[in-house]
Parts: C-alpha cells; sequence; structure tokens
C-alpha cells in the first residue's frame, strides 16, 4: 500500500509539473504531448502495479513490473537518439547562421571600407 | 588574377594573431593579383585585426565552429563573389604561397588539387601512429580517386568553380572531415583529384604536438572518419 502511495504520487507531481511547464510556454508541443501520453500509461501502472501481470505472463516476463521496467529504459533510449538528432539538426542550423552572419559582416565591412576610401579621395 | 582566373586564398584562422599578419603580407607579396579571406573562426585575439591591417578580407565568425564551418563559409564566400578558383592555405606559414600558379595551372584538367608533403619536395617526416593513420588513409582515398593520393589531411587545397559550388553547399564541420570526407565525397561523384608534391617549411608560430596517447587517438579517430565517409551517401 505505502509503495502504490509513492509511485502514486510521483506520477502525479511530474503530470502537474508537465501541465505547468507547458501552461508557461516553455515546453514546445510536442515534446509536452509526449511526456503527457507517457504519464497517462504510467499512472494507472503506478496505482495498479499488477495490472500488465497478464501481458507480462504472455511474453514470458516474470512480473509486469519488470516489463515496464525493460519497457522504460528502451523508450528513456529511444528519446535520447531522438534528442542527439534534434542537436545535431539544431547544430547545424546555427551553423548556417554563423556563416550567413559572417559574410553580412564581411560585406558591410567591405562597403565601409570602400566609402572611407571615397571620403578620403575628395577630401 | 592568375593566368586569368579571379582567385580567391583562403585562410582559415583560429587565434593565430602571432603569424596572420606575416602570411598574409606575403601571400599578397608572392601574388598580387590575387584576393586573400581570411576566415576568423571565433578567434579571441586580433587575428582579424591583424588580418585586416596586412590587407586580407576579413570573415569573422561569432564563435568557433572548426575548419570545416570556417572553410564552408570560406566557399560559399568565392562562390557569392563568382571566383574561378578557390585555394585553401594554412595560417600557420607552413604553405608557401609560391606554389600556388602550379596548383592553379593543373585545375585546368583537374577539379580539385592537392598540395600534397612527402611526395619528393621537401623535408617532412613523421613515425608511429601517425604515419599508419597517413599511410591507411592514403591507401584508401588513392583507390577511391584513382590517383595516387599520399597527403589526404594536407590543408593545401585548390579547387575549381564545380567544386566550389558543391563546397559552398556542403562541407563536413566534424574533425578531420573537412579533408578526408570531403575527398571521398568529391571523388565518388565522379570529380578529378590530383596532388602535386609542394615543401613545407616550419610552421611561424606554434608547435605540433607529439604525444603518444594523442597518436593513438588521432589513428582511431581517422579510421572511424573514414569508415563513416565511406559508408555515407
Amino acid at each position: 500500500m505505502k509503495l502504490t502511495l509513492v509511485t502514486g504520487l510521483t506520477g502525479l507531481i511530474l503530470l502537474a509539473t508537465i501541465i505547468e511547464l507547458l501552461r508557461r510556454r516553455q515546453l514546445r508541443e510536442k515534446y509536452g504531448m509526449l511526456w503527457l501520453g507517457v504519464l497517462v500509461i504510467v499512472i494507472p501502472l503506478a496505482l495498479f502495479p499488477r495490472l500488465l501481470d497478464n501481458v507480462a505472463g504472455m511474453l514470458g516476463v516474470a512480473s509486469g513490473v519488470s516489463l515496464v521496467l525493460f519497457l522504460g529504459i528502451v523508450f528513456l533510449l529511444l528519446v535520447c537518439v531522438h534528442l542527439s538528432w534534434e542537436v545535431s539538426a539544431l547544430e547545424e542550423e546555427t551553423r548556417t547562421l554563423a556563416e550567413d552572419f559572417a559574410l553580412l559582416r564581411a560585406e558591410i565591412d567591405a562597403e565601409r571600407a570602400a566609402r572611407n576610401e571615397l571620403v578620403s579621395h575628395d577630401g | 588574377m592568375v593566368n586569368g582566373k579571379r582567385v580567391l586564398i583562403i585562410i582559415p584562422a583560429l587565434n593565430e594573431s602571432g603569424s596572420i599578419g606575416d602570411v598574409v603580407r606575403e601571400v599578397r607579396g608572392e601574388l598580387p593579383g590575387v584576393d586573400v579571406l581570411v576566415v576568423d573562426d571565433g578567434s579571441t585575439d586580433r587575428t582579424h585585426a591583424v588580418a585586416a591591417a596586412a590587407g586580407a578580407l576579413v570573415a569573422r565568425l561569432p564563435y568557433n565552429l572548426g575548419v570545416g564551418g570556417a572553410m564552408r563559409l570560406g566557399y560559399r564566400y568565392a562562390y557569392e563573389h563568382d571566383y574561378d578558383v578557390a585555394i585553401q592555405i594554412d595560417a600557420d606559414g607552413q604553405h608557401d604561397p609560391r606554389y600556388v600558379p602550379k596548383l592553379v595551372d593543373l585545375l585546368d584538367d583537374t577539379d580539385l588539387v592537392i598540395g600534397a608533403r612527402f611526395a619528393g619536395e621537401g623535408d617532412y617526416n613523421v613515425r608511429g601512429p601517425r604515419r599508419w593513420a597517413m599511410v591507411m588513409l592514403s591507401a584508401v582515398l588513392s583507390r577511391i580517386a584513382r590517383t595516387k593520393l599520399t597527403d589526404t589531411t594536407s590543408g593545401f587545397r585548390a579547387a575549381n568553380r564545380r567544386i566550389i559550388e558543391m563546397f559552398a553547399r556542403w562541407y563536413p564541420v566534424e574533425y578531420l572531415g573537412d579533408t578526408v570526407e570531403t575527398l571521398v565525397h568529391t571523388a565518388r561523384r565522379g570529380y578529378k583529384i590530383r596532388q602535386v608534391p609542394v615543401a613545407m617549411r616550419r610552421r611561424m608560430a606554434g608547435t605540433p604536438s607529439h604525444s603518444p596517447a594523442k597518436a593513438m587517438i588521432y589513428l582511431g579517430r581517422a579510421f572511424a572518419v573514414l569508415t563513416l565517409a565511406l559508408i555515407r551517401r
């Protein structure tokens, strides 16, 4: 009973955190929805840990809890890979921006130098 | 102008205020008709100011991108300003600008020309894992490019219009990607690559690393980069 209280409360606190982050627009919707979806699955399991025992038995896993643990790790791994992928894409984007910025700055410098030269010739 | 071609010398530089001024002045002295673009790769010293004072065009990146990032910026500049030839030279003064006309001449029937050490001219030698890495890279890349390449990591190369256009769009930013991966990519697309022997000089500033552990890491990374380049499209 105590364990159910701990896991259930943890799930509810996580749910509140995600909703609050979404409410403050600190999380992009795609990530917010992902974590909300996860919590919708996890909270019932936290309250009733034996829910998955039947499925686990069919797959040859001794207990539903082990199955949740396994699936959880696989899921987190996939999320990490996805985030690495996103970061790579972001780095490519910022790289292009940095290059654009440097090109523009070079352009402005060249124009300014040309103008100064004109002025000094006139004077 | 070198032999009727508009030539841009691209010099990627990171904290090279000690040598960049002399390198720029030397290039401009030896090759009066060419433009010199120094790409300041997010230096924290006065590299950009020293380069500009020496008469170079300067493109200054807001933060450090690595040689690959600096070089793509250089090729984008060459592409947008319609240069016929883009030549990459190191900022530490180890490349002799007097070889530039030789490289430009070869671009008539080649797309990418590499100025290679250990190809007969000059004295330069390495040992241990670094040497193994170079042997491995040159063996594999020579096969792919169907020409003898002995110094695949050379930062002294000349590109014609077709290569400039390709590199302006695509240039890897990862470690060794700027040398090894670009060669694989270029050769696979049917462009002609050739190397010419050039003598290298001592660096004007800075020292190369000689730690054996670093050399082993270098070998491992070279192998990884090469394998990745080969399985990529």
